[in-house]
């Protein structure tokens, strides 16, 4: 009779394998000295049920089933059986006429959400003709000034019928209020508007370094977007609470991860703090994590992260409803993965990682093109990173099934060691007073830039590979590929167009708007309203911040490294 | 406000700096530091320079080397601005360096612009080092 599952006689079988291997290493020793994940975690050799007992694992406790608490199976009963992740390319550049083009190229081409791309100055709160401007308009994203932009976008794509993700952060309350403004002229009734906002403010002082206002202001700005749209957009997300940027900014997974989910825990503690109920609002928030190369590592972060958000929802914020304990999420491939070296490697790097992101159980996705790392991405390239997704999702077979590699003894043991890890830093800055002031005192900030130079200097010692950059280069004379070039004439053309917008808008409407909003930021009262009517009266993105810029003053780093 | 005490062998001074309203600091961060610990005296300006705050910078700190990192496409615009205004500003010696994803189609543009030197994507630390460390200018 076989005690096959007894711990204790599988911890004496592992032992006896251990000391064979030993043996068998003589011969043929370990390549390297250590067997890291490129968060340089150490990853065992072998996992088996003797480790997830140390864990103290429970099956029903810690995984249960999918679409039920605490949701590390996933957040659906039936995952990508029911509802495929949903297929969201990122887009913008140029004018809003281009992008409205590259938006309706890709929803004939089966897409089945849009997200929207801004450029440099719309991101920090600047128009077209804005002396911070010059040389920026268009080169990252769309450029959008005004509400007459803003229409052009979506011209001739009912927002009733699409899902719209819009990656804006600082002034993303007036970009927001554009666009409600515009599905109101299209006459789309306001529970059919869906989509996702950004809005992300916390993570800009940690990682990606657009913001306008200083921390507390900018803070107070999401809660309002909250407020405003559980009262009104009721399927509106109103916060695309993200890792993503702060992995791409050298953060490691578990930082990623805690430092994400401590942001989105200052947004519930702000909610809150105005008097609204968790389940009013906790429902419509949203997460965006990067997808990076360690397969296994990004698998084990997506499942931790569904019941790290499960857990404080329930136990931290006793929130009833199941959808607050849901962690719903949209992922990209890691932009710093992608190489300028030998590009067409970077179609198998997306491929593999967007193999992740399923297996981790993504909601959504956005897969990177080949030549990002070189400019803004062509048709051609964006056309193989849709695809990369479509062959995903109906040749592998791999949406069959849910959560295949759960119970995998290494994939449980990673998922729980990813989740301890994190929780530690999410205690280190509750202890901290929270996110917020942990961001005043650089916390996040020097703990990823001290990881960033760490694997750099991995990289220069080789102990970190990126084919075609540090191993395996070949002299290439020159790129092979063409890429998208955007046109300075571009710039001429949205300060003309803005310049007659000036000319032709009602004057004292404006003026009168832009008070209001004044007003209402100074009283300390929630903007959207005051924003809303700013914007139908042809304010600028630019005039409607700078108006708070006056209010509450402007937020500047120290140039510490 | 000469410096009068010039020490006899003089660390390299190296602005790094980012201009424009591109936010990715990741590779500048990285770069200072690995500046600092090759031994140069590191000043990074933070984020979002205009090109005129960038020159007063080289200017006040009396710079021997400025390196720009720009990641948002708008190099072709700002870099000449800041390379002819080092020049106005009598930094004529300073070693002009630029990081970051720079197209190949621009780069004869820049160089003509007065950069010296262009990094870009995968480029090693031990290459910036090694480069700032053959060219920058002495100065007695």
């Amino acid at each position: 009779m076989s005690n096959g599952n007894d711990v204790d006689a599988i911890k004496k079988a592992t032992d006896e394998w251990q000391s064979r291997i030993v043996q068998g290493e003589k011969k043929v020793p370990p390549r390297p000295a250590r067997f890291t994940t490129l968060s340089d975690m150490d990853v065992p050799l072998l996992s088996t049920p003797a480790d997830l007992e140390a864990d103290g694992f429970d099956y029903l406790r810690d995984l249960g089933f999918p679409g039920e608490f605490p949701y590390t199976r996933g957040v659906q009963r039936n995952m990508y059986r029911g509802k495929l992740w949903t297929m969201r390319q990122f887009a913008g550049f140029a004018s809003a006429e281009e992008t409205n083009q590259r938006f309706k190229l890709l929803l004939a081409h089966g897409q089945t959400g849009l997200s929207t791309a801004f450029d440099m100055p719309t991101l920090m709160g600047y128009d077209a003709d804005s002396p911070h401007s010059v040389g920026e308009i268009g080169k990252c994203g769309v450029s959008v000034s005004s509400i007459e932009d803003m229409e052009t976008l979506f011209n001739g794509i009912p927002l009733g019928e699409v899902t719209t993700s819009m990656t804006i952060n600082g002034p993303a309350i007036v970009i927001l209020c554009m666009y409600l403004a515009v599905a109101e002229k299209q006459g789309v009734p306001k529970e059919k508007v869906r989509g996702t906002l950004q809005n992300d403010i916390l993570k800009e002082y940690i990682a990606q370094k657009e913001w306008l206002f200083p921390v507390i202001p900018a803070v107070e700005l999401v809660i309002d977007t909250i407020q405003y749209c559980s009262e009104h957009y009721p399927n509106w997300n109103t916060v695309s609470i993200s890792g993503y940027h702060i992995r791409e900014a050298g953060a490691t997974a578990v930082q990623e991860l805690a430092f994400t989910i401590a942001d989105g825990l200052a947004y519930v503690d702000g909610c809150l703090k105005r008097g609204m109920k968790i389940d009013d609002f906790a429902p419509r928030l949203s997460f965006f994590w990067d997808v990076h190369n360690d397969f296994f590592e990004e698998i084990a972060k997506f499942r931790a992260s569904r019941r790290i958000w499960a857990n404080l929802m329930r136990h931290r914020y006793h929130a009833q409803d199941p959808k607050s304990w849901m962690l719903r999420t949209h992922a990209q491939t890691a932009g710093v993965s992608l190489t300028a070296q030998q590009p067409y490697n970077n179609i198998v790097r997306v491929a593999v990682q967007a193999l992740a992101a399923v297996l981790g159980g993504t909601n959504s996705l956005h897969t990177n093109s080949m030549d990002e790392t070189l400019s803004l991405p062509t048709d051609e390239s964006v056309m193989i990173a849709l695809r990369t997704q479509q062959i995903l999702a109906e040749e592998t077979g791999i949406t069959n099934v849910v959560d295949p590699l759960g119970g995998s003894y290494f994939i449980e043991t990673l998922t729980n060691r990813v989740e301890r890890e994190a929780m530690e830093y999410i205690h280190r800055i509750d202890e901290l007073g929270g996110m917020v002031n942990a961001i005043e005192r650089g916390f996040p900030q020097a703990e990823i830039a001290n990881s960033a130079y760490h694997f750099q200097r991995q990289m220069e010692s080789k102990d970190k590979v990126m084919v075609g950059v540090n191993k395996y280069q070949t002299i290439e004379p020159k790129r092979t590929i063409d890429t998208l070039y955007i046109d300075r004439a571009i710039e001429k053309r949205q300060i003309e167009k803005l310049a007659d917008l000036k000319r032709r808008r009602n004057k004292d409407a404006h003026a009168a708007s832009l008070l209001r909003v004044k007003n209402a930021a100074q009283m300390g009262q929630n903007l959207m309203e005051p924003i809303i009517s700013a914007v139908k009266a042809y304010a600028t993105l630019q005039e409607i911040c700078d108006t708070l810029r006056g209010v509450f003053g402007e937020y500047r780093e120290s140039g510490s490294f | 406000m000469m410096n009068l005490n010039i020490p006899t062998k003089q660390k390299i001074r190296v602005l790094v700096a980012k201009p424009g309203l591109d936010g990715h600091d990741r590779g500048a961060k990285v770069i200072a530091r690995a500046l600092r610990d090759a031994g140069f005296e590191v000043i990074y300006t933070g984020l979002h320079q205009t090109p005129e705050m960038v020159i007063n910078a080289a200017v006040q700190e009396d710079v021997h080397v400025v390196g720009l990192s720009i990641l948002s496409g708008a190099h072709n615009a700002l870099v000449p601005e800041i390379s002819d205004g080092l020049k106005t500003a009598g930094l004529t010696d300073v070693l002009f360096i630029l990081g970051g994803i720079i197209p190949d189609e621009d780069m004869d543009f820049l160089k003509k612009a007065g950069v010296h030197m262009i990094f870009t994507p995968g480029t090693s630390l031990e290459e910036v080092v090694t480069y700032i460390r053959n060219n920058a200018p002495t100065r007695s």
